[in-house]
């Protein structure tokens, strides 16, 4: 017997199904019944049953790659923030090898790092690593937090969903398996990037958000140049110096985070 | 005299009840429940009952920098209750006091059972209690409202928790007391459920009754529960739009 169906909302407590359906992730067993634990959309995927949660936490996996920020430096390691409960480190010898250097020099506190996770202990330490392509420090860009859950619905299928952004807005995009995306490009395309990726984050449940996102990415960058002007010109008359801003706004980026 | 305690009659209020605003013996103030109403919070809900508005927020699992609480297999719930100083008549004196540090107590014993701590070890579940107004039955109002906002915060969860009080006011045995009702009555009998399986997680009782009346208040208690249950479910599911 089932009592939900298929991306059906449930929260915790809701009975799901009888014994003869396997409890997958989000539901739990009790009294031959398979129960929800979470609020989130059911999954059935043939005799197992799942929830799929709408807000999480990230619980730092090996091998996932992550973006954190330094937030502490000890003496031979970085602590960094990842957005979970649980905190990671660098170890130093990771980045240096046997030679010992100042480890301020090379990344300091508020430095945004984009990492992988080698390894998480019994006692939820997490080893974090700098092995691998295109793992490193941030230079300018924004962060944009979203719920780690949400993250594959912002990949898309086969990179789907990320790709047009990035196709879209000319920026650069990765994204945390932790739930930091970071977004570098023009200013004004790092917004629309921003805009588009929070519509994701909200609407990640409901389905043909694809073409949703490029309808939204299509008026977003259509009416750039419409609405940029009227709100421009109530400010000020002087168009002239509109682009003199904007650079340095750019500049002032990189000194802030890189 | 023979109270006999159906769903049906809930909330009909035809017959006079003697109570100070109509209602019936068995019926409930008028509530509200809002899911998700703070930005920063993890997880939040806004409530009101008759005269009370409860906020609740959730944050975490998060660290938990305090080592001497953190339990090596299991997260650690802590709970604050806390009292607006404009939320009752005469103004309150801010900060923690006796019954403030109660509530956080046993609203954190009354969320414990639902949810799966061991999913997160050495780290915390905040929750934050903040009622801006009062008119008797805060704490089950404050409980209620937690729950949703732990659900909200995608906190895994055996159950929902829902509280409801009980009590005898002018020797009658009444549902969901109201603060008169509550300060001249001669009991008051907060209690907190699971509604899956019916399992207690808060059981007080202030004031005397005997044990016929208790369990008669203890029924009507129940009752009241699997009905704010339902709104609760309610407001969760009204948070992403539909069913």
């Amino acid at each position: 017997m089932i009592f939900v169906e298929d991306k059906e909302i449930v929260i915790p407590g809701d009975i799901l199904a009888d014994e003869e359906y396997n409890s997958g992730r989000g539901t739990f067993k009790e009294n031959n019944k398979i129960c929800s634990s979470l609020v989130g959309l059911v999954a059935i995927r043939d005799k197992k049953i799942s929830v799929i949660p709408l807000q999480s936490k990230y619980i730092p996996k090996r091998g996932d790659v992550v973006i954190g920020e330094v937030t502490d430096i000890r003496f031979s390691m970085w602590n960094l923030e990842i957005n979970s409960p649980y905190s990671g480190f660098l170890p130093a010898s990771d980045v240096f090898g046997k030679e010992k250097r100042e480890l301020n020099r090379t990344f300091d506190v508020g430095d945004v790092l984009f990492l992988r996770v080698v390894d998480v202990d019994e006692v939820k330490k997490v080893k974090l690593g700098l092995k691998g392509r295109g793992l490193g420090k941030f230079r300018g860009g924004i962060l944009i937090n979203i719920t780690p859950t949400k993250v594959p619905r912002l990949i898309g299928k086969k990179g789907s969903m990320i790709n047009m952004i990035k196709d879209e807005t000319k920026c650069e995009v990765i994204v945390g398996q932790n739930g930091v995306v970071w977004v570098k490009g023009d200013p004004t395309m790092e917004r629309v990037a921003e805009k588009v990726i929070n519509m994701i984050e909200e609407q990640a449940h409901t389905s043909g958000l694809t073409d949703r996102v490029r309808d939204m990415l299509a008026t977003l960058l259509g009416r750039e140049p419409g609405s940029d002007d009227s709100e421009e010109s109530e400010n000020s008359e002087i168009e002239e110096s509109e682009p003199e801003e904007e650079t340095k706004e750019d500049e002032g980026i990189n000194p802030n985070e890189g | 005299m023979i109270i006999i305690i159906t769903n049906t009659n809930l909330g009909t209020g035809t017959e006079t009840s003697g109570r100070a605003d109509n209602r019936a013996f068995d019926e409930l103030r008028k509530m509200k429940i809002e899911a998700g109403v703070l930005e920063r919070a993890d997880g939040s809900a806004y409530l009101e009952i008759g005269g009370n508005k409860v906020l609740a927020a959730v944050y975490g699992p998060r660290e938990l920098f305090v080592r001497r609480l953190m339990q090596p297999n299991k997260a650690v719930l802590r709970c604050k209750y806390n009292m607006a100083p404009f939320s009752v008549d005469d103004r309150k004196r801010p900060g923690p006091d006796r019954r403030s540090v109660e509530i956080s107590k046993i609203a954190s014993e009354a969320l414990t059972p639902a949810v799966f701590l061991e999913k997160f070890p050495r780290s915390t579940i905040d929750v934050f209690i903040e009622v801006i107004e009062a008119e008797g039955g805060t704490r089950c109002a404050g409980i209620t409202a937690a729950s949703v906002a732990l659900a909200d915060a995608g906190i895994p969860m055996r159950d929902m928790v829902v509280a409801c009080a009980a009590g005898k006011s002018d020797g009658k045995v009444i549902l969901d007391l109201s603060e008169v009702e509550d300060k001249e009555g001669q009991a008051d009998v907060p209690i907190a459920i699971m509604p899956r399986t019916g399992e207690i997680t808060l059981l007080q009782m202030d004031g005397n009754l005997t044990e016929e009346e208790f369990e008669q208040a203890l029924d009507l208690a129940i009752n009241g529960c699997k009905i704010i249950s339902e709104k609760q479910k309610a407001a969760i599911k009204n948070r992403y739009g539909d069913e």
